[in-house]
């Protein structure tokens, strides 16, 4: 010691915090994404407006076909969650991108890396911790707007399987969703950035895929309009391809988006492992 | 204890941080100086594993922070007071850190109640002053009551309470044996704070130092002796006299004497038995906030210019004195102004320096500064006749070689 100021009698290190050590694992990190999660509003303005459009949309479009005497088929009025998972998935995207990329604007990753030094850990622990939110409530209101759509329309009676992706299916689909916009934002850093490419990759081919009248970009049109987050989505509800002969439908375009939100987290950690922050 | 190794950081062409090598011991207060820009916060950004270092090495108690077990509960950092999200509660925001690294919440009201925001611990952040994002800062740097310690820039936006308050802190922390690095851009701060210095200016190491040596180094007494002005030979009379009696002469540009190692009273009885008449007898000392300019003066990044506004001045118009330009004094009158007097306290000296390079004692110019172009000087003795009297000041630009050895 050289400063002769300071004759306390500590030698190096010898400073011991009486707060018992102990190592953090991923269960605190889940904790500390929950309390952040939940103490910002931009998650209560984000789930709010999404359960709101998707009782809305969802209740209306079912008042509007009952009111109708067109008759439906053997389609089952299930299928009308769509018209609700569309603006919800807005809203989710939002705020998977604003999980992650908030953080970035404000700064608030230094301290959380800080106080966390294993990134992949925090990345894990915000994805877990988003993904069941989104996936718990859009489930309990997906199954609350079908059964009221059900109820409200005179069609046929949906089956079992029909039940469960109608509801954990687009749950889990918009919830997939939402990783996927985590992984964008954690790729690109920042909210607005993030968000525009998610809403782009979002709407983009299908709006393109309407005016590609010409003749040489029919296959092209056709795959945008298979492969379409809409279309995807709308394939969730049906038994068959709905659009032509071949393309995704049942469980498969959940297992398509699930592929892409994987390959997009696993850049993102490798990204976030090697980055400065 | 932090130890760096030749730390480099280049983003781009951009050298941020070059070559820089220290340690940081526990039991004191580390100062970490630099003008603005000068790689400080890349520096604490590196000890904390957010940026990979170019080239070399920086560990926490031998360990990089990412490798570190526990890292949270070895090491607390103020990074930016800012970097909270606004929209999330002071309680809210600690209680999330805490949670992250397994920290006991009822840790979180301890903090809040240390730092003395119990009170708004349920308000948003974003409608904090800039004081109590840095109180909330460090409350979150002291949240797992660490062995190291690091603040960059702590005093920031802070009412001189809460200035004394930190000062306070630090200087607890580190008694208690706690390793504590702070950084700032503010030498007298830190000269009332630290008890070691490192400075450093466009990334490079300038000093690394306790502060004792640095004070010691830089801020040697001197008095002033002015003996009447038509009577050169008094002059010549008193210079002999003095250095006869073991004192340093120096010789300023108005012809005042300047003279070290002697007490005032003693120079004054010098001067009575010689018989010379003294006009002005007067005692002086650099400031520490002048010898740091003077050792980072080559390093600092952004200098200012004067606005002169000279898009929106009118062209001259000979002829036409009245609206024109204004009358423009001739320079030579700028360096009239009197120098019997010390500069005032709390104006730097160096704002009067470009105007008359020669004519200013505190100026740098005389000092050969092309031989080091960080240190204003101290390398040569210098050669200058208006060189500082503290002119051997040992290792200032080379701290590496002589003024570490004793420290380590």
């Amino acid at each position: 010691m050289t400063a002769p100021a300071h004759h306390h009698a500590q030698a190096p290190h010898a400073y011991v915090s009486p707060i018992p050590v102990r190592a953090a694992h991923l269960g605190d990190a889940l904790a500390s994404e929950w309390t952040k999660i939940r103490s910002v509003r931009s998650t209560m303005w984000t789930l709010g407006v999404m359960i709101l459009l998707m009782f809305a949309i969802g209740l209306g479009v079912a008042a509007l076909a009952s009111a109708s005497e067109a008759p439906l088929g053997e389609e089952s009025a299930l299928g009308f969650g769509f018209f609700g998972m569309l603006p919800a998935s807005i809203c989710v995207i939002t705020l998977g991108v604003l999980t992650i990329a908030s953080e970035y604007g404000t700064g608030m990753i230094r301290t959380t890396l800080t106080a966390c030094p294993s990134r992949a850990r925090v990345l894990t622990a915000k994805a877990i911790v988003f993904f069941l939110l989104v996936f718990t409530l859009t489930t309990v209101v997906t199954a609350l707007v079908a059964a009221a759509q059900v109820a409200m329309v005179d069609a046929a009676e949906p089956t079992g399987a029909e039940w469960l992706r109608a509801t954990v299916g687009a749950a889990a689909y918009l919830a997939t969703l939402g990783l996927l916009s985590m992984a964008v934002g954690t790729l690109i850093r920042h909210s607005a950035g993030a968000i525009t490419v998610m809403i782009g990759l979002l709407l983009l081919p299908l709006v393109a895929a309407m005016f590609m009248f010409s003749q040489s970009l029919k296959s092209v049109q056709e795959f945008l309009f298979t492969y379409a987050i809409p279309s995807q989505m709308i394939s969730l509800y049906s038994e068959t391809p709905p659009f032509g002969e071949s393309g995704p439908a049942g469980w498969e375009p959940l297992l398509i988006m699930a592929a892409i939100a994987a390959a997009a987290l696993g850049g993102a950690y490798a990204l976030l492992n090697s980055r400065d922050v | 204890m932090i130890e760096a190794v030749g730390l480099t950081k280049r983003y781009g062409a951009k050298t941020a941080v070059y070559n820089l090598s220290f340690q940081v011991r526990p039991g004191v207060v580390t100062g970490f100086l630099g003008p603005n820009g000068s790689g400080k916060s890349t520096t604490m950004r590196m000890i904390l594993g957010l940026d990979r270092p170019t080239a070399g090495h920086v560990t926490i108690g031998g360990h990089p922070f990412r490798r570190l077990p526990n890292a949270p509960r070895q090491v607390g950092a103020l990074l930016d007071a800012k970097a909270v999200h606004g929209g999330r509660s002071a309680r809210s925001h600690l209680l999330s850190l805490a949670q992250l690294a397994g920290i006991p919440a009822q840790r979180v009201d301890e903090v809040l109640g240390v730092v003395g925001l119990q009170d708004v611990a349920k308000r948003r952040s974003k409608g904090f002053s800039l004081g109590m994002g840095q109180r909330l800062g460090i409350a979150a740097a002291l949240l797992g009551d660490p062995q190291v310690l690091l603040f960059d820039e702590p005093v920031n936006g802070l009412d001189p309470e809460g200035i004394l308050w930190v000062r306070n802190l630090m200087k607890k922390l580190a008694a208690e044996g706690r390793t504590v690095f702070v950084s700032s851009h503010l030498m007298s701060e830190m000269a009332l704070t630290a008890d070691h210095l490192i400075v450093i200016g466009r990334g490079q190491l300038l000093a690394d130092m306790p502060v004792k040596d640095f004070i010691s180094a830089n801020s040697a007494d001197f008095a002033r002796v002015r003996t009447p002005g038509a009577e050169p030979a008094q002059r010549e009379k008193l210079t002999s006299v003095l250095v006869e009696a073991g004192g340093q002469v120096l010789s300023e540009p108005d012809g005042a004497l300047r003279v070290t190692g002697l007490p005032l009273p003693r120079i004054s009885d010098l001067a009575h038995d010689a018989d010379v008449r003294l006009w002005e007898l007067s005692p002086h000392q650099a400031s520490l906030e002048e010898a740091y300019m003077r050792l980072t003066q080559g390093a600092v990044d952004y200098r200012s210019t004067d606005d002169r506004l000279a898009h929106l001045q009118p062209p001259a118009q000979p002829g036409q004195p009245g609206y024109g330009t204004p009358p423009q004094p001739p320079v030579q009158d700028v360096p009239q102004q009197g120098w019997y007097a010390p500069p005032p306290p709390g104006q730097s000296p160096y704002g009067a320096a470009p105007q008359a390079p020669g004519q200013n004692p505190y100026g740098a110019a005389p000092q050969a500064p092309a031989q080091n172009p960080y240190a204003g000087a101290p390398q040569a003795p210098a050669p200058g006749p208006y060189a500082p009297p503290a002119a051997p000041q040992p290792g200032l630009p080379q701290p590496s070689d002589d003024t570490s050895k004793d420290v380590r």
